[in-house]
């Protein structure tokens, strides 16, 4: 049976490369059929915020990589509710929330985390 | 045991001569290691441009010769070094840049080979990330 995999992803999107290439390990992940799951933490659940304009930074796009991630299997994905609530953000309609209990719990469930 | 290395970090930061400490004493404690997967700013790690002072550690050159010393499968994501400019001969070729600053013990491959690493590995050990 395969190992799975969680990778939590704490980047803010507009902040460099990281949030992209998280993604990237996550859905590479996923075109192997394995058992992956994501979690947003701290800032990287600034990905999550709707209504973003990336041409307005110059950037590319994040939520064709973010809407992949269902066509790629990846089905278990959460953001952290505590940093979002910090960072005033709603509850995201692509992730579900956890709090810090949970969170504790999902690490534990997988065989092994990445953290960028 | 054995082991897969991931490395997030250049070859200037504390968390890459960690992680080859770690590689070295995992080795000397006789565990096995699959692969070497390094991935983000871990591909400045592998450069062979990198002039270090001379009072201080070449991170750089210890991983490229502890790479080839043991024959280890070192890999490094091809997306993320071209991103940041590490390049082979053929992919200098291919991209018409004057410079290369990849060589042997090093492979230019894709994150295909980290999920591999980590599917064979008893344990997936990360330097460098958040």
């Amino acid at each position: 049976m395969s190992k799975s995999l969680l990778v939590i992803n704490r980047q803010s999107p507009w902040s460099g490369p990281s949030a992209r290439e998280t993604l990237d390990i996550v859905l590479a992940g996923g075109a192997f059929d394995l058992p992956i799951g994501l979690l947003f933490l701290d800032d990287g659940v600034f990905q999550l915020a709707p209504h973003q304009d990336a041409k307005a930074v110059q950037q590319k796009d994040l939520s064709a990589n973010l809407q992949a991630l269902g066509l790629f299997g990846i089905d278990e994905v959460f953001a952290c509710s505590h940093s979002l609530a910090e960072r005033g953000l709603s509850t995201p309609a692509n992730a579900q929330p956890l709090d810090t209990a949970a969170i504790c719990e999902l690490i534990d469930r997988y065989d092994q985390v990445i953290t960028l | 045991m054995k082991f897969a290395i991931a490395v997030f970090s250049a070859a200037h930061a504390p968390s890459s001569r960690r992680a080859l400490l770690f590689a070295q004493a995992a080795l000397a404690g006789g565990h096995e290691i699959v692969r070497l997967f390094f991935y983000q700013d871990g591909v400045h790690s592998a450069s062979s441009n990198i002039v270090a002072p001379q009072d201080e550690q070449d991170i750089a050159r210890q991983w490229r010769e502890f790479v080839s010393q043991h024959s280890f499968d070192g890999v490094v994501c091809i997306a993320a070094a071209l991103r940041r400019g590490v390049l082979n001969q053929e992919e200098a070729t291919r991209y018409q840049r004057s410079a290369v600053n990849l060589d042997a013990p090093w492979a230019l491959s894709g994150l295909g080979q980290l999920h591999d690493a980590a599917q064979s590995a008893d344990r997936l050990i990360c330097f460098g990330g958040a």
